[in-house]
């Protein structure tokens, strides 16, 4: 619950960071990274910790993954909050970069599912980039139906396997 | 487009293969002096492989022929035997007539007819010696049993680990000289064998044998395309993080970067002529089809559909490409003239379709078809459209040609593995091959060297 109000209170304080500043300047400050102070024999107080939002598991941006039905590239209604809240946290680190892995499950020929994989996403950077994140803090890449993260041949693990992975 | 009859099985070997070091090689049969440097590549061969071979069916025609124990060295004669029986009836196009009783290694050693007698219309002999240099010679005769005269005579030469090599290349002189077809039994195919995350671009004979690895990783491999020559692959690896297309040679194993642009590079084909490959980038966007030569430069795109378009295959003329696209909402195959002009949507009806390759006559087309879950191979004929189904439909994908046209070999799967097929072009025989382990995906048949 601390945690939660944590990432809020930083959540909101980023934002209001990032709505003074015109878009186009470039970051000036370096954000100073919001490292979480090694508790080295922390004393008992509550000392108010900065938590970058990535690390906090209950922060939408802990969702780094995006499904998708069979044949299908568009980023579902489910995942849009999540790929918003992405773009959004990039738009103000405009240090971080992160690289999207699209994937497809075995149905369909090798390249088509390679294919498949790499508009799933392109897809996903182009709602980063409308989202505020720059093309150039994203790499997209695809394997395709080669890297299944479930090795059945069933719906239950094609559903895992149609799949856009976001990697910081 | 009724699917064939019920096919039964006639036929199940299996074969131990020794593990032989690939050397260079040379084949003299007459005239004919060919350089197999295919053979030097660099890597081990792979040690211990097991191959099991199913035959599935049998042709409509079968030409009744004896293959007679060969005489000379033994252990020779016998390795070499095998190898020709195991092709012709691979092929199902013969019927072999049991030889028991009969040994003639020379024509005058011929009596006509006994063979008459058994039904043969063909019978191969002839004698396989070590000679003094340690190569293998085969001398081997073919006679026609209802004409009593000789068809062919010839020998065969090769190093002494070589004794498949012979063996495919005295089945090639039968099968040419009784179907009138070029025989593809001494030719190659390369595949990809996936076991668990270690991946291998493998290199082998029409049946499988003498498995010879090109590259090993432990990032996926796709999409192994021959030059014309035979002399190179052309395919797509991931150990950079991403789709890369390379080019590399058999003979040197030395490779270059065709195409790594950013996203994925991928589909290579090579145009008959050796001057141009069709590649598919998605560097300006979606999939799309481009032009480039064998050293990566002169980079041309000639698909705009801002669909998918993959898959490249050129036609034997090297004037037309057929490709897969989903710009009408669903995977089909789609045609093309390489220099542009209209594209054309040339299959139609239920499910999906995947994977084109013309055939080596140019006439028509083999292609992975989708529906209600299951894959299976398909040809279509250019002139009526008439789609005939090759196989019955499980998990058979990405069909090729052997260079004479007359078999198919695709990627299937049988008891939990993926394995190598080939069915006949007139869908009654089917051939499964089993590695030794792991799943064999993505083959590709070579061409005549």
């Amino acid at each position: 619950m601390k945690k939660l109000i944590i990432s809020i209170v930083l959540l909101n304080l980023l934002a209001a960071c990032a709505s003074e500043k015109p878009k186009e300047v470039e970051a000036p400050a370096p954000t100073p990274a919001p490292v979480v102070a090694a508790p080295e024999a922390a004393p008992a107080p509550a000392a108010v910790v900065e938590v970058d939002p990535l690390n906090d598991q209950s922060n939408i941006l802990a969702k780094r993954s995006f499904y998708y039905p069979f044949d299908v590239s568009a980023v579902q209604d489910t995942d849009k909050p999540a790929v918003a809240a992405h773009a959004k946290y990039l738009s103000e680190h405009a240090d971080r970069k992160v690289r999207l892995e699209g994937n497809a499950d075995e149905r369909g020929s090798n390249e088509y599912n390679l294919a498949l994989g790499q508009r799933r996403a392109d897809g996903v950077k182009k709602m980063l980039v409308l989202g505020g994140a720059k093309a150039s803090q994203i790499e997209t890449a695809s394997y395709g139906e080669e890297k299944p993260k479930a090795s059945g041949h069933d719906e239950t693990s094609w559903s895992q396997n149609r799949r856009t992975d976001i990697k910081y | 487009m009724a699917l064939r009859p019920s096919t039964k099985l006639i036929e199940l070997l299996a074969i131990r293969l020794s593990p032989q070091a690939g050397k260079s090689l040379v084949i003299r049969t007459g005239l004919l002096h060919i350089m197999v440097g295919l053979l030097l590549l660099a890597q081990a061969s792979v040690a211990g492989a097991v191959l099991s071979i199913e035959i599935i069916g049998a042709g409509e025609h079968q030409i009744p022929v004896a293959i007679v124990p060969f005489g000379g060295d033994d252990k020779l004669s016998q390795a070499v035997n095998a190898v020709v029986v195991s092709d012709l009836q691979r092929s199902g196009l013969f019927r072999l007539v049991d030889p028991t009783g009969k040994s003639p290694h020379e024509s005058a050693e011929v009596k006509y007819p006994d063979w008459q007698l058994r039904g043969a219309d063909a019978l191969a002999i002839g004698t396989v010696t070590v000679v003094p240099n340690g190569r293998i010679e085969a001398h081997f005769h073919l006679l026609d049993v209802v004409k009593q005269a000789e068809l062919v005579g010839q020998s065969v030469s090769a190093k002494e680990d070589q004794v498949r090599a012979v063996g495919h290349r005295i089945a090639d002189l039968i099968y040419e000289k009784l179907t009138g077809d070029k025989g593809v039994f001494g030719t190659r195919i390369a595949y990809v064998n996936r076991q668990g995350q270690k991946f291998s671009l493998v290199v082998a004979d029409s049946d499988g044998y003498n498995e010879q690895i090109v590259l090993a990783q432990n990032e996926p491999i796709m999409s192994p395309a021959w030059s014309p020559d035979g002399s190179h692959l052309v395919y797509v690896s991931f150990e950079t993080g991403h789709a890369v297309v390379y080019v590399q040679s058999l003979f040197t194993n030395q490779r270059l970067v065709l195409a790594d642009f950013s996203g994925s590079n991928s589909a290579p084909a090579w145009s008959p002529d050796g001057k141009h490959m069709a590649i598919v980038l998605t560097r300006d966007g979606s999939s799309q089809i481009y032009l480039i030569r064998p050293d990566g430069s002169g980079i041309r795109r000639i698909t705009f559909s801002g669909a998918i378009d993959t898959e490249p295959s050129f036609s034997p003329d090297g004037q037309t490409l057929l490709f897969t696209s989903d710009r009408g909402g669903s995977a089909q195959i789609y045609s093309m003239a390489v220099e542009g002009g209209a594209e054309q949507r040339i299959t139609f009806g239920d499910g999906d379709s995947y994977s084109p390759r013309f055939s080596p006559d140019g006439k028509g087309f083999v292609y992975t078809h989708f529906s209600n879950g299951k894959f299976q191979i398909a040809a279509q004929d250019f002139q009526s459209g008439q789609v005939e189904f090759l196989t019955t439909g499980g998990w058979e994908k990405k069909p090729s040609f052997a260079p004479n046209g007359k078999l198919i070999l695709f990627a299937s799967e049988a008891r939990g593995r993926g394995i190598l097929a080939t069915v006949s072009s007139d869908g009654r025989v089917q051939q499964h091959m089993f590695t030794q382990s792991g799943d064999a995906r993505e083959p590709v048949w070579g061409p005549h060297l």
